[in-house]
């Protein structure tokens, strides 16, 4: 379609503004970059000079290495438990009908307005009641309600967009409806499913408030463990890790992207 | 492996029907959704190797009836049976049909190949037997080389070809296919048609092909069923559906027809003789049961069995031009007149002679130049 077009200084007006937001929403990550760099054990910009050993601090660090351990276990198992649960949901929701359908929908996507601190409170009162507030179990249990709306609509709009008359070709050519599912339906959802997956396991990876709730000392979570550690220090570590977090989250989006889109990813994308 | 069909090595897989009824056989057979009777105790025979055509307007239950075939939809009541076989509760991967969707319903994530190998490995058919088979269709559809490309990347009438192949490749029992060339332009739709006509003869698979365009349906049809608001209107060939229509909706709905205000003289068995004007016309009695002598009739007439007057003709009536339209073979000449019912007749001349000789707004006679036509009592409006 032609977009309208716009004077030369409209347009150079609209760079500059646009310029200006893009830089506006870097200018904390471009901070804490500089700031990682910094050779003395303060958190100040601009450094005055210059240094990698609050990398190598990070690194050697025992809570962030346990928090990051921690991190993972958790966000495994929750995005693949929010993935299954939530893909099932999203396909009986797009499939059938059924009294309180509407209803259902609402409280599975409940999460998005309830405040993150009340889930972590409310699974924290619950497991204390079953005495589980040390393991694992509980900040997982609390993880997948937190992201089972993301995963949830990720799913959902795949499968709205995904032609159902390919699995009635398919179930004509003679495939039985599980082989409909495993060489049809799974196939082609699996842009939906991957980025529902991915989304899901940054959102866990990176989510503090309702953990700070619900992690104990052994199970604490990356996000966790650095609040601790700036309650007591504030040398440029915590920008380190910052660093190596961006870092990390670009190169998988970057590699997500290779294989799906970044339409895809973030489903975003008109699918034909 | 049986015979197989000569140069094609796609045979067609059939028990022979039994005791001569049809080879897909709907009998009583009835879908609502709803409010809305979609398909309203269809029966209809469905013979083997012909191109059965259902034909009729946008809601008709034509798609409904089709998907009630190849078993995408349960019907509410009645029976369906193919090659004598009882399917009524038979899912459709145990059907054995080949459907052709509207918009194709390729595989997106597969390569022309595996489309069309996809039945055949659902069959668990060892490989070089699919290999082969895939290469003799994409040959019989003339697709030979576009093997690795993915639907994508391919035109829409080569996207059409792939599901064809890709229906014909299992050699299904029937095949079925709503309204494939719609999407397509009208010179490539031309030779579609041609080309499925020939690929159907060839390897004689029994195929209900479902349009709403009436000239579609004429050309490509071994014989037609025309459907309109859930309900079988009539099943002939093309020429007794366009010649001896046996309801009203039938006769406006296929091909171009003048309805003319007329009387009924006399039933005499089987003909019924109608007075247009001064000129008499035999037409079929069947119509026009319960018609008294002297009632008024509604003559549906085609252009093409309408001439000009000539000195010692019986006038059937007059009118005055009102438009040409030349459409290349020939001239559709509009008349404004009394005698039709809609207050137009139309009348066809070859070549171009007529725009000159009768300029709009010259009064002109009209005799029959056939007796090919129907009468159904006049409506009651
Ligand atoms: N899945 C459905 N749900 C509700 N109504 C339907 C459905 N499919 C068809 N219909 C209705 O049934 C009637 C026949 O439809 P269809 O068989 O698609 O007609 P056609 O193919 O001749 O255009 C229409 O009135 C249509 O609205
Ligand atoms: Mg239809």
């Amino acid at each position: 379609m032609r977009k309208p077009r716009v004077s030369t200084w409209g347009g150079v007006a609209g760079a500059v503004v646009v310029a200006a937001i893009l830089a506006f929403v870097l200018l904390p990550g471009f901070v804490v970059m500089i700031a990682a760099f910094n050779a003395r054990a303060i958190l100040s910009f601009p450094p005055e000079s210059w240094s990698w050993r609050w990398f190598a601090k990070a690194l050697a660090y025992d809570d962030f290495r346990a928090g990051f351990r921690n991190g993972l276990i958790v966000t495994g198992w929750a995005s693949t438990i929010a993935l299954l649960v939530g893909a099932a949901f999203a396909f009986v929701l797009d499939r059938y009908a059924f009294p309180l359908k509407r209803t259902i929908e609402g409280v599975l996507l409940a999460p998005l307005v309830i405040p993150h601190f009340t889930i972590g409170l409310g699974f924290l009162i619950l497991a204390a009641e079953l005495g589980a507030t040390r393991g694992f179990a509980v900040v997982v249990a609390c993880h997948v309600v937190l992201v089972l709306p993301f995963v949830l609509r990720s799913v959902y709009i795949s499968l709205r967009s995904l032609d159902q008359r390919l699995e009635l070709a398919a179930a004509s050519l003679g495939a039985p409806p599980g082989r409909v599912l495993t060489t049809v339906t799974i196939p082609l959802l699996a842009p939906g499913l991957v980025s529902g997956w991915l989304f899901a396991a940054i959102l866990s990876f990176n989510e503090f408030t309702a953990s700070l709730f619900v992690t104990a000392q052994r199970t604490q979570t990356l996000p966790v463990a650095m609040y601790n550690y700036v309650r007591e220090y504030a040398d440029p570590s915590m920008a380190a890790l910052s660093v190596m977090y961006i870092v990390a989250t670009a190169i998988i989006l970057i590699i997500a992207n290779l294989f799906l889109g970044l339409g895809k990813v973030l489903n975003v994308e008109e699918s034909r | 492996m049986k015979n197989r069909a000569e140069t094609s090595g796609i045979e067609q897989k059939s028990a022979p029907p039994a005791g001569g009824q049809g080879f897909v056989r709907l009998e009583g057979v009835s879908k609502r959704f709803g409010d809305v009777v979609a398909l309203h105790e269809a029966t209809l025979d469905v013979r083997r190797g012909e191109i059965l055509t259902l034909l009729g307007p946008s809601g008709g239950g034509k798609t409904t009836l089709l998907n009630l075939v190849a078993g995408f939809l349960l019907p509410d009541s009645g029976a369906i049976h193919i090659a004598g076989q009882p399917v009524t509760e038979v899912p459709p991967y145990r059907r054995e049909i080949g459907v052709l969707f509207q918009n194709y319903a390729l595989f997106p994530h597969m390569s022309v190949a595996a489309n069309v190998a996809y039945g055949l490995r659902m069959r668990r058919l060892p490989r070089p037997e699919i290999a082969r088979k895939v290469a003799e269709t994409l040959a019989l559809v003339r697709l030979v080389g576009l093997e690795n490309r993915t639907p994508r990347q391919l035109s829409g009438g080569q996207q059409q070809r792939v599901a064809l192949a890709r229906a014909l490749a299992i050699s299904p029992k029937v095949l079925l296919l709503d309204e494939p060339f719609s999407a397509l332009d009208k010179n490539l739709r031309g030779s579609m048609q041609l080309e499925l006509k020939e690929i159907q003869r060839k390897l004689g698979v029994t195929t209900i092909f479902v349009t709403h365009d009436q000239s579609e349906a004429l050309s490509l049809s071994d014989r037609i069923v025309v459907l309109s608001e859930g309900r079988i209107r009539q099943v002939g060939t093309p020429g007794e559906i366009y010649r001896r229509p046996t309801e009203r909706f039938v006769a406006s709905f296929v091909g171009d027809v003048n309805v003319l205000r007329a009387r009924l003289e006399e039933v005499d068995g089987e003909a019924a003789q109608i007075a247009i004007g001064a000129a008499k016309l035999a037409v079929p009695a069947g119509t026009l049961r319960g018609c008294a002598p002297g009632a008024p009739v509604e003559l549906f007439i085609r252009p093409e069995q309408l001439r000009l007057a000539e000195t010692g003709d019986e006038t059937a009536c007059e009118g005055v031009v009102s438009a040409h339209s030349y459409q290349g073979g020939h001239v559709d000449l509009h008349l404004a007149s009394e005698a039709a019912v809609s207050g137009r007749i139309l009348m066809r001349w070859p070549g171009t002679e007529a725009i000159a000789r009768w300029p709009v707004g010259t009064r002109i006679a009209v005799a029959c130049a056939g007796t090919e036509a129907v009468a159904f009592p006049a409506s009651p409006s």
